[in-house]
């Protein structure tokens, strides 16, 4: 164990406040604050799979949100066909984004630093029109989902305690896997090519390759997040991947801090609570939102995580 | 017949309006390397500047006028306020900071006008058919645009590649310290080209104005066509902006107006209704994929720095 930093204790209580909130919620009987937080969970979830791309591999991907739309479809489909069980939905919803990642990482990985960026979000914002012409689900209004995915027994997602500990158990056990992953051979070879893609190569591995598994990992980990939210809100409709909520996961990445391996769930949180505590204040929360993600930019680099590591050499 | 035609003219007037807006796009990127996601933004000022000047002042196209002006000055006003703090940061840098000034504009838009849109009527003269073809029609607003949009892009061409301002972006473009070494005022140049496709982007907006409904986040989805007709031209090049943006302006509109009926004959009609919404959308997204895997830097990529 590494000597205590104020990250690490920042960290540490941030996780402890997660896990304990249903505690609080329950307590106090405020009911809002865990409908708040297992979104927080959820997009946590889907800013730490981003992550996995931008911070360590270096891919920015402006496309992010379509895998919340394709886990969130797969659910919401199978259940109006009638199979209602998790067991199924959760596999198709992760499935069914690892091969819109094939593609897209595949067509993409062809090109590299702006062009990546524009063109991943115009094939999420493709996936979005797609979404919007399927008549039979809903079209543009989207698609109710009227009953949970259902876990025989094993765990009812229409409680909202027993699913907020779902979610934070994946959210967990995906920055596990990640951490995982970029401290394994895999890892460090991707780490390598966002360092010097040109290097990597003559070394002789096998860029493209690497960097694809790397981009399917992290849309099967998105499309998981996608699943639950269409859970959450019992309810997907094409907005869940509109361009802005790519950008909104970019954001709760770059505020938290990329590369850092809690930095998303920081930046998750700091962002849905400042949105939350600003939309309460005014209508037009947007208004201040908007320059203080310029001012972020200008002046704030590493994000919350790099800030709260200053601390410690100053 | 008349519907073919009438369709390709469509296409054309809709790709001529997405040049506009690449044109800008491309020039910011291509001279300060700067991409800027609040460029929709400013299609959406210019059609609501255009759209409450042309109410103010009673006329089309005084407020027209006023609102082109209007559009330079809200560039250059940006570019000095926050933008040119961003050149030589970081691609992602760009992104995020212009996604700031895009929920800023949306919410200060929904603050000033209010969240229903707004409409710019036509003035009578521009309302008219016009013959083109012996018994064919089409409307003189859409012709009046295909031929502002390609006096546009000559006037585009000619300054940039033949006057002495021209000169001094193209040299500002591949070589930033050198032209500054020779004394020219680079960060001026930079403000002045800013403006110029900001004005671009406010006309492209003002002119789709009285088609569409002025309305909160219209320079979105546009703004994503014109990301996808630069990777199709190649970053950075005006002549692939061009060139890429007629294309899709074409494919999408045709591909919208024909591909049920096409789709009819091969499936049954259900399930062409079915599919041809989506896959129309797809089109332009299909045909970037297909560019980009036989040339991933675009048709016509611009000289390599």
């Amino acid at each position: 164990m590494k000597a205590f930093t104020v990250s690490k204790a920042v960290t540490a209580l941030m996780l402890a406040g997660l896990v304990l909130l249903p505690l609080y919620s329950q307590a106090s009987g405020n009911i809002f604050i865990l409908t708040l937080f297992t979104r927080v969970v959820i997009l946590a979830l889907a800013a730490a799979s981003l992550n996995l791309i931008m911070g360590y591999g270096g891919m920015m991907s402006f496309g992010h949100a379509a895998y919340l739309g394709i886990g969130g479809y797969a659910v919401g489909i199978l259940a109006q066909e009638g199979v209602g069980s998790g067991f199924i939905q959760f596999p198709v919803a992760i499935a069914a984004s690892a091969l819109y990642a094939l593609v897209i990482g595949a067509l993409s990985l062809r090109t590299r630093g702006v062009y990546f960026i524009m063109i991943t979000l115009a094939f999420a914002q493709m996936a979005y029109y797609v979404a919007s012409g399927l008549a039979r689900y809903g079209g543009d209004d989207g698609l109710t989902v009227y009953k949970r995915s259902d876990f025989s027994g094993l765990i009812n997602l229409g409680n909202r305690v027993q699913f907020y500990y779902l979610c934070l158990a994946c959210l967990f056990g995906v920055i596990f896997l990640i951490w995982r992953i970029v401290n394994s051979r895999f890892g460090l070879v991707v780490q390598g090519l966002r360092s010097n893609e040109q290097r990597m190569q003559a070394i002789g591995f096998p860029a493209k390759r690497y960097q694809l598994v790397c981009f399917v990992i992290s849309g099967m980990m998105c499309g998981l997040a996608g699943a639950l939210l269409a859970n959450n809100t019992d309810f997907i409709s094409p907005a869940a991947m509109y361009w802005t909520r790519s950008g909104d996961l970019m954001v709760m990445v770059i505020l938290g801090g990329m590369g850092a391996l809690f930095g998303p769930v920081m930046g998750a949180v700091v962002y849905l609570l400042l949105e939350e505590f600003l939309s309460q204040i005014t209508e037009y929360w947007a208004l201040i939102m908007g320059p203080l993600l310029l001012l972020i930019v200008l002046f704030g680099r590493g994000g919350i995580m790099g800030l709260l590591g200053r601390f410690n050499r100053g | 017949m008349l519907l073919v035609v009438e369709q390709f003219l469509n296409g054309l007037q809709f790709g001529l309006l997405l040049f506009l807006l690449a044109a800008g796009l491309t020039l910011v990127f291509g001279i300060m390397d700067l991409v800027n996601l609040a460029h929709g933004s400013l299609y959406m000022m210019g059609a609501y500047f255009a759209a409450t000047f042309a109410a103010w002042t009673g006329s089309f196209l005084l407020g027209a006028f006023l609102a082109l002006g209007a559009t330079l000055l809200l560039g250059i006003v940006l570019e000095v306020v926050a933008l040119k703090h961003l050149y030589g940061r970081d691609h992602l840098d760009h992104v995020l900071a212009t996604f700031g000034l895009i929920l800023f504009f949306n919410e200060a838009v929904r603050l000033i006008w209010g969240p229903a849109g707004l409409a710019l009527p036509l003035p009578a003269w521009l309302t008219v058919p016009v013959p083109i073809l012996p018994g064919i029609h089409y409307p003189a607003y859409r012709l009046a645009i295909i031929v502002v949009a390609l006096l546009v892009a000559l006037l585009l061409y000619l300054g940039v590649m033949r006057t002495r301002v021209g000169m001094l972006i193209r040299a500002g473009a591949s070589n930033r310290e050198m032209i500054g070494a020779l004394g020219i005022n680079i960060k001026l140049l930079y403000t002045l080209v800013f403006g110029l496709g900001a004005a671009l982007a406010g006309l492209a907006g003002l002119m789709q104005a009285p088609i569409l409904t002025v309305q909160i986040g219209m320079g979105e989805n546009i703004l994503i066509l014109a990301f996808v007709i630069i990777v199709i031209g190649g970053i950075g090049s005006i002549r692939g902006a061009f060139l890429a943006a007629i294309f899709v302006g074409m494919i999408d509109t045709l591909g919208r107006a024909f591909l049920p009926n096409l789709l009819r004959q091969v499936l049954s009609s259900t399930a062409a209704s079915t599919a041809a919404p989506a896959l129309s959308s797809m089109l332009i997204y299909l045909l970037m994929a297909i560019v980009l895997v036989v040339r991933p830097e675009g048709l016509f990529p611009a000289n390599r720095r």
